[in-house]
């Protein structure tokens, strides 16, 4: 089995502790990981503004960077649902501007073998107890690509259940949106704000001492508003969780 | 800034306003799950939902021929109309026609979207509205900010006050002491309305539904003041938006199983009234409908867009939408708030402004719409593909005719800057010497941000920057053949 991985312009410039934590936790799992260089960005900021024909290089880029790896993995539920969900849109929509095939070709490629990481875990590898040691409380928020896109459903929490030293917290109101939504930050910065500091207050709440979730442009969103209210909940990516061990906790 | 966003920024501050949304809005969300448990095959029902009015949509000339027919022959007249101005005018000319100068009315959103009151008060005609919520949105000379709770915004106290302050203006006035218990002011209601209903000669409605094979029109309520209005009068006059055809009763079912469930969480609705032509010594004498276009032919030109059109408006994305939550039904500028006013308005009306430019961007995409929506209409995607005809402009149907319209203005900064980071992350290396250059100058990045997103650290902290990339981390860690590709270096 030949794994890439996918990291993300986010990821790859803001947060590469989580990458780190992806390629350490797949190497203790026995995978492989290769990372193209090749790779870029998925092109969803482009798309979901309304810059489709801007997301079609990035696509093609990809789909090339990928094309020798079984499956790729990113630690980033909304980056996923953008290729899984939006790929084959902008095939279809190139072909009907008649420049199909090669397009179409790549969207198909990519998204049969694009999964989020916590998808991999469970459903590729079959596993839920990745041997993780993180002794804090925690609570989840299920960010909206990984709910309504990709269906993750329960797939986290029974990889979190099984992380031992753990306290899970549940959170109200969990399944509602944080407000980040890409460019809707900037756009619509007062509801943006509003549903932020509504998902700060339930996530305050709980009392733990970390919300994580499968995105970090959602943790973002969501540990700027907290810092920004003096909460002490501080944001963590779930793969930093599942990387963790007694020899080395985050 | 664009009409939405500056809208929805004042409702935002008005703590009141969000407490009765944030409680109306998740008290029937909750009850709507429960009530879409009971059935098994609900997500059959909403594929079958969905399927049937594309079907519908795809074939509606046919469908509107013989609607029209079947119509005629049961005794009723068939007007159409292109657009609002004309609407207006058809019914304006038939009320007139009767000699009457008052008209009683059932809710109905087309009326709004028309703005048939206004145009009948500048006609001289007054039209009563009979709908509870409509009558202290039409009592407070407010506009209504929810499809189904239209004075969702108000509080009892509030609604006590209008009623005392105003119903006298418009008929009987309100009993004196009137507290603002429910039942006090629903009886207030009932009798001021009662007279009106008897009184009256002429009814305006709309239709939830019109079944082309008999030429039968529906309407759904929950109060009977609907089933009033509808069997009264002497005249009535519906209008009805052509995209509410359904092609048979048994297709019809699907939807009064749909509908009342997603809308107010019931198994039926209370009042179901259904009506075909005249009938000798019962019900009106005569019977109008005028079919609305407004639009909506050229939405249908549109296949994306064009599943808006399946919306029976339930109201169940508004109930769901985290967005309509914080900014109310106003700021969406239209009678049809949230996530369906999203896409239906600037469609309905083409991009003719910046309100209708800044609607397809009132989401985060959350896509709690599209799971709640029982004719599963795509809203995210229709956003979208709304957002690139706003940014790039494109081919667009107005008034039958194609015509290429010019992307909007405002976009031109957005435009660059995308152009630009497009093309940073389609060469690599250029993104990885931004990347370094970023690492370097960390230290001096500011903890606030210029421009337009100052708005985001105004509520936010901003990330650090971390001293080295992932690619960066990568190379110096395990640097090998897998890591870079020779195309790259080249670049
Ligand atoms: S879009 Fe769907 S959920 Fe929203 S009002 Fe229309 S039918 Fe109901």
């Amino acid at each position: 089995m030949r794994v890439g991985l996918f990291i993300t312009c986010v990821n790859d410039t803001l947060y590469p502790r989580t990458g780190q934590a992806v390629v350490t936790l797949l190497e203790r799992l026995g995978v492989q990981v290769a990372f193209p260089m090749a790779q870029s960005c998925c092109g969803q900021p482009q798309f979901n503004t309304g810059y489709r024909h801007l997301a079609e290089p990035l696509m093609r880029r990809y789909a090339t960077a990928f094309q020798d790896v079984d499956h790729v993995v990113t630690p980033s539920g909304s980056c996923a649902a953008m290729i899984r969900d939006n790929y084959p849109r902008i095939a279809a929509k190139a072909a009907a501007e008649g420049r199909g095939d090669a397009m179409s070709e790549a969207a198909a490629g990519a998204v049969a073998k694009t999964h989020e990481l916590t998808e991999f875990l469970v459903d590729i590898l079959g596993v839920t107890d990745v041997g993780a040691y993180f002794p804090h409380t925690v609570t989840y928020h299920p960010t909206c690509h990984g709910l309504r896109v990709l269906r993750l459903g329960d797939r986290p929490l029974r990889l979190l259940e099984k992380v031992r030293g753990i306290e899970l917290r549940e959170l109200a109101g969990a399944e509602e949106c944080c407000g980040f939504g890409g460019t809707f930050a900037v756009k619509n910065p007062a509801v943006s704000a509003a549903m932020g500091a509504d998902k700060a207050r339930a996530l305050d709440d709980t009392g733990a001492a970390a919300v994580c979730a499968v995105d970090n442009s959602c943790l973002v969103h969501i540990g700027g508003t907290l810092a920004r209210s003096g909460s002490a909940v501080r944001p963590v990516h779930i793969a930093e969780i599942l990387a963790s061990t007694e020899g080395s906790v985050l | 800034m664009p009409a939405f966003p500056r809208a929805a920024a004042v409702s935002t501050r008005d703590g009141g306003l969000r407490a009765n949304l944030r409680h109306a809005t998740h008290t029937i969300r909750a009850k709507r799950a429960a009530a879409v448990a009971e059935l098994d095959d609900w997500e059959r029902l909403r594929a079958a939902g969905a399927a049937i009015k594309d079907r519908t949509l795809r074939h509606l000339d046919h469908y509107l021929v013989r609607l029209e027919e079947n119509v005629t022959r049961a005794g009723g007249t068939v007007h159409w109309a292109a657009d609002a101005a004309e609407a207006n005018r058809i019914v304006t000319d038939l009320v007139r026609a009767t000699g009457e100068r008052e008209v009683v009315k059932v809710k109905s959103m087309v009326t709004q979207e028309i703005g048939l009151n206004a145009a009948l008060a500048e006609a001289g005609i007054r039209a009563y509205e009979t709908d509870l919520a409509e009558l202290i949105v039409q009592l407070g000379d407010d506009l209504p900010s929810h499809i189904l709770v239209p004075a969702i915004h108000r509080n009892r106290g509030e609604i006590r006050d209008i009623f005392r302050d105003r119903m006298a203006q418009w008929g009987r006035p309100a009993p004196e002491g009137l507290t603002d218990r429910p039942a006090d002011l629903a009886e207030a209601a009932r009798l001021h309305l009662r007279e009106k209903f008897l009184r009256s000669k002429v009814a305006i409605s709309g239709a939830n539904f019109m079944v082309a094979e008999t030429g039968t029109l529906v309407v759904v309520e929950s109060e009977g003041n609907g089933r009033m209005c509808l069997t009264l009068p002497e005249t009535l006059i519906s209008v009805v938006g052509i995209e509410k055809t359904v092609p048979t009763w048994q297709d019809l079912e699907v939807f009064l199983q749909l509908l009342p469930r997603s809308s107010t969480a019931e198994r039926m609705n209370p009042y179901t009234s259904m009506w075909t032509g005249t009938t000798a010594e019962d019900g009106p004498r005569a019977f109008h409908l005028v079919l609305l276009d407004n639009g909506r032919t050229d939405t249908l030109a549109d296949r994306v867009g064009r599943q808006a059109l399946r919306c029976i408006r339930c109201s169940a994305c508004l109930n769901v939408c985290p967005v309509y939550e914080r900014a109310g039904g106003h700021a969406y500028g239209s009678p049809y708030p949230g996530p369906i006013g999203a896409i239906l308005t600037p469609q309905l009306r083409g991009l003719i402004s910046p309100l209708e430019e800044s609607l397809p961007y009132a989401s985060s995409l959350c896509g709690a719409c599209y799971d709640a929506c029982p004719v599963a209409i795509d809203i995210p995607e229709v956003l979208v593909h709304l957002r690139e005809r706003v940014v790039e402009g494109g081919e667009v149907t107005v008034r039958g005719t194609r015509t290429v319209i010019k992307p909007a203005r405002k976009h031109a900064a957005e435009r660059a800057l995308m152009r630009t980071a497009g093309w940073v992350l389609d060469h690599p290396a250029a993104l990885r010497h931004g990347q370094r250059l970023a690492a370097r100058t960390r230290r001096f990045h500011p903890r606030r941000l210029p421009g337009p997103g100052r708005t985001w650290t105004d509520s936010r902290e901003l990330p650090e920057m971390p001293a080295e990339s992932f690619r960066d981390w990568w190379a110096r860690t395990r640097g090998g053949p897998t890591a870079t590709r020779p195309r790259e270096q080249a670049s």
